[in-house]
């Protein structure tokens, strides 16, 4: 047995030396996500972590000695468009839920690199369903609750985990905002409309105060207003979250105020403003198909996704907000109740794939099976969405972090 | 006894069928009919009539009575309506803030036959349904055995014929933290077991008094709803339906059950997996549910999408149920579909979202299999019951087609629609359910 293993293995040198890939991964069908599906495909995966070869076995040579998974289906590390799991740990107690803070309605200066517990179960219990990337941090139920940021679901420290560090400034519109800061403003939606205004309007006098070229006028550092600048001058995203008519047309109507990129986030009512929101250019990151419908999400609907996409609105799925149980959804089963519901299964995939790694601005490095693209594979034992079928081996740039099937 | 036995069997035979309307024939044919209560038959025959099922069996081998509606099923797959052990639907409520034990609160009284909860049930192929009360009470009150016929009042949904007279559900009871808070609530969990045991302990005295008044009326103690109810309960005409996860709190209720020997369905148990032998021993049913992530309070952090099957391993009669709004009634298939995934055999499964629930609910002579003199609840999937991409085509309860997914209006229900549902918030997704109701 030793020598043979020794022999494997120096083997396994001289034929990693050329390539230098870690792990092939093979299977059945390869949903690449950059094209048509790939019938018995071969992904290798470089020593960095990215992929640098993918295409049918009989094109894609396996060097000797590596490492090989393999399944009936691979499709790219699922991505979950938005999130707040690491913020919001599973035991649901008060040192666990760090998802909002609720001393003041705006605070965009809070950020989710400080508030991330990499090793939170819930992470760990995703990665297992196949969710390689999270885009989490501060989450709705503030007018600016704060900063957001894109994960791997790995690594001990947030640093390891990290993929981007300031992503989106999370921000909310409706009632859910005023029942958190009772007997404080907001107390309606057009007192929360008029405060974000108002926050924008300082912000940008701020930014153009900052630039001042006398020093001595030269505004000292606020956070908060800095965060808020970041927005205006297009650096960051606001993701605003907003289900009815009214707000997702509040939530356009402050874009076109101020010229900020904008996610519509939850979004309920969109199907019933399609054309302004695709006019307007606006990807939607939708509330999960399986959400609660009741109270400010009673419209929400299994073929929302399916409609969005139709009218040719981007539009990812997100695992979003529990304050209950379950604690965190599972964006993979969000997405296959949308393939169940009128969206084709490669524009589901595309859901928590390449058109979520296109919103939450990682089109270049996540979200589809091409060269130079990180090694995120997921290994299914047959189609990714049906209730009985296991997800068997999640790789994390060139890693097995999960080869269980479940 | 017995006579009287015989004579309500033969007036049943002239009684109005159930749900009444339909009197001819209907029979479906060429479906694959899963019929719970033997091996499927590819390519079947379902003759309902009356209300009641008439035949079940392999196309050639089934006479279809003359005059019948025949209805093509080829491609559809008939199986059982489910039955839903543990639900909220139809906006009822329990016991109020008063007091932790409150079993004099019946749940029918609360109950909106018309809201759309149900009908959103039925699109989920719920035929039948125990509504409870909430878990935030040790005791929270009598439960409510439905029967999802197209009705106005409860009273054309309850099993039971006069919730004057009859014993309409089982009792709701909770343990764990749900039920925790300051006096009268307990504070800890002895306490909690010992306010039952008290209450219990007086149940028995009552009914001690009941049989000395049998020789002598003037020992009758005076009328008491809550012991009344609880008598039903020693007697074992009532069932506890008994919420509780922690595997120590699931011993705890199997101790109370071995002390005044109730009959009981356990609720939940998310770490039943941790006490599989136990539960099998006490010969005591399981109702699981079945969530998509561990937490969301201390006592589920332990949940696995395994314990249906483990469980089911250990000896143990297991279904699932939805415990509405906390899950979707729309999903009930998708819970059992997500247990064989984590290990249950999928006729098992089945049996989980059909006959184990009637049996929990003492009401598998009815319900809960396709076969003859049962009440014709079935549904017509468009495919495989553990398919993500089957829907229910159509729902039927004692003959009558109460969801029909080609009607626009039944539709929405199914799917979701513009400010279809309630706008206000239920419990569920309120920050403060950690004490509240489930």
């Amino acid at each position: 047995m030793r020598p043979r293993f020794l022999a494997t293995a120096l083997l396994a040198v001289l034929a990693a030396a050329p390539l230098s890939a870690q792990l092939a991964v093979r299977a059945d069908t390869v949903y690449t996500m950059a094209g048509p599906p790939i019938i018995n495909g071969v992904i290798l995966i470089g020593h960095r972590g990215k992929i640098e070869s993918v295409g049918p076995a009989a094109r894609v040579r396996i060097p000797r000695g590596v490492r090989v998974v393999s399944g009936k289906i691979a499709t790219p590390g699922l991505i979950d468009a938005h999130s707040v799991v690491g913020l919001a740990g599973a035991r649901n107690q008060p040192h666990d839920q760090d998802q909002l803070e609720t001393s003041d309605p705006i605070q965009p200066e809070l950020r989710a690199v400080d508030a991330y517990d990499a090793r939170e179960v819930l992470v760990e219990w995703v990665r297992t369903f196949g969710i390689t990337t999270l885009h989490t941090g501060h989450g709705p139920g503030a007018l600016m609750s704060g900063q957001t940021m894109v994960v791997k679901t790995r690594g001990g420290t947030v640093a390891e985990a990290m993929v981007d560090s300031a992503t989106m400034v999370a921000m909310t519109l409706g009632p859910s905002v005023s029942s958190r800061f009772s007997g404080k403003a907001p107390g309606t939606r057009a007192k929360g409309i008029a405060m974000l205004r108002g926050t924008f309007i300082k912000a940008a006098e701020y930014a153009r105060k900052r630039e001042d070229p006398d020093s001595g006028k030269r505004l000292a550092r606020d956070l908060r207003l800095e965060a808020v600048a970041r927005v205006l001058d297009r650096s960051v995203p606001a993701l605003i979250t907003a289900h009815r008519i009214s707000e997702i047309q509040a939530a356009l109507r402050l874009q076109r105020e101020f010229g900020f990129r904008l996610v519509l986030d939850g979004a309920s009512e969109s199907y019933e403003v399609m054309e302004e929101i695709k006019a307007a250019g606006v990807p939607v990151i939708l509330h999960p198909t399986m959400i609660r419908n009741d109270g400010e999400t009673n419209s929400a609907t299994f073929e929302t996704a399916a409609r969005l996409h139709a009218a040719g609105i981007p539009v990812a799925l997100q695992s979003g907000y529990e304050g209950y149980v379950p604690k965190t959804r599972v964006v993979l089963f969000e997405a296959a109740i949308a393939a169940a519901n009128g969206l084709s299964r490669e524009a589901a995939l595309a859901t928590i794939t390449s058109s979520a790694a296109e919103i939450i601005g990682q089109g270049q490095r996540l979200g589809s099976l091409e060269v130079g693209k990180d090694g995120d594979v997921v290994l299914f034992d047959g189609d990714p969405f049906e209730y009985t079928t296991h997800v068997c081996t999640v790789v994390i740039e060139g890693q097995v972090v999960s080869e269980h099937c479940r | 006894m017995r006579r009287s036995l015989a004579l309500l069997a033969a007036l049943a035979v002239f009684l109005p069928a159930p749900g009444g309307a339909q009197e001819g024939a209907i029979a479906f044919t060429g479906a694959r009919i899963l019929p719970i209560s033997g091996p499927e038959i590819p390519n079947g025959v379902l003759v309902v009539q009356g209300g009641r099922i008439v035949a079940v069996g392999r196309m050639g081998a089934v006479r279809v009575p003359a005059g019948a509606e025949v209805r093509d099923a080829r491609g559809k797959v008939v199986m059982p309506g489910l039955v839903d052990t543990h639900s909220h639907i139809g906006d009822g409520d329990g016991g109020d803030r008063s007091a932790p034990i409150q079993g004099d609160v019946r749940i029918l009284d609360a109950i909106d036959a018309e809201g759309p909860s149900i009908r959103r049930a039925r699109s989920g192929g719920i035929t039948t349904v125990n509504v409870m009360p909430g878990s935030g009470h040790l005791m929270s009150g009598q439960t409510a055995y439905l029967k999802l016929r197209s009705g106005h009042t409860v009273q054309d949904l309850l099993y039971c014929h006069d919730p004057l007279t009859e014993i309409c559900g089982g009792l709701k009871m909770a343990n764990g933290t749900n039920p925790r808070g300051a006096p009268p609530w307990p504070g800890t969990r002895a306490k909690a077991a010992a306010l039952v045991r008290d209450k219990f302990v007086k149940a028995v005295e009552y009914r001690r008094k009941l049989e000395l008044a049998q020789t002598d009326s003037t020992k009758r103690p005076d009328r008491d709803l809550e012991m009344e109810v609880l008598v039903q309960v020693l007697e074992g005409k009532r069932v506890v339906h008994h919420h509780t996860h922690r595997y120590d709190d699931i011993l705890t209720v199997l101790r109370l059950k071995q002390e005044f020997g109730f009959r009981l369905v356990l609720h939940h148990v998310s770490e039943g997996w941790k006490v599989a032998r136990e539960i099998a021993a006490a010969g005591v049913p399981a109702s699981i549910i079945l969530i998509d992530s561990p937490g969301g309070k201390l006592e589920a952090m332990d949940l696995r999408l395994e314990t249906g099957a483990v469980i089911d391993s250990a000896g143990v009669l297991v279904a699932y149920h939805t415990d509405d709004g906390i899950t979707d009634s729309r999903l009930l298939l998708r819970s059992a579909a997500l247990g064989v995934r984590a290990g249950m055999s999928p006729q098992r499964a089945l049996e989980a979202v059909t006959i184990a629930g009637a049996k929990m609910l003492d009401l598998a002579d009815r319900v809960g299999t396709l076969e003859p003199g049962k009440d014709a609840d079935f549904l017509l999937l468009s495919g495989d019951p553990f398919s993500v991409y089957t829907h229910v085509d159509e729902t039927w309860v004692e003959g009558q087609r109460v969801f029909d997914r080609a009607n626009t209006e039944d539709r929405k229900f199914a799917t979701g629609a513009f400010r279809l549902m309630p706008s206000e918030t239920g419990h569920h997704d309120d920050d403060e359910a950690m004490g509240g109701d489930r």
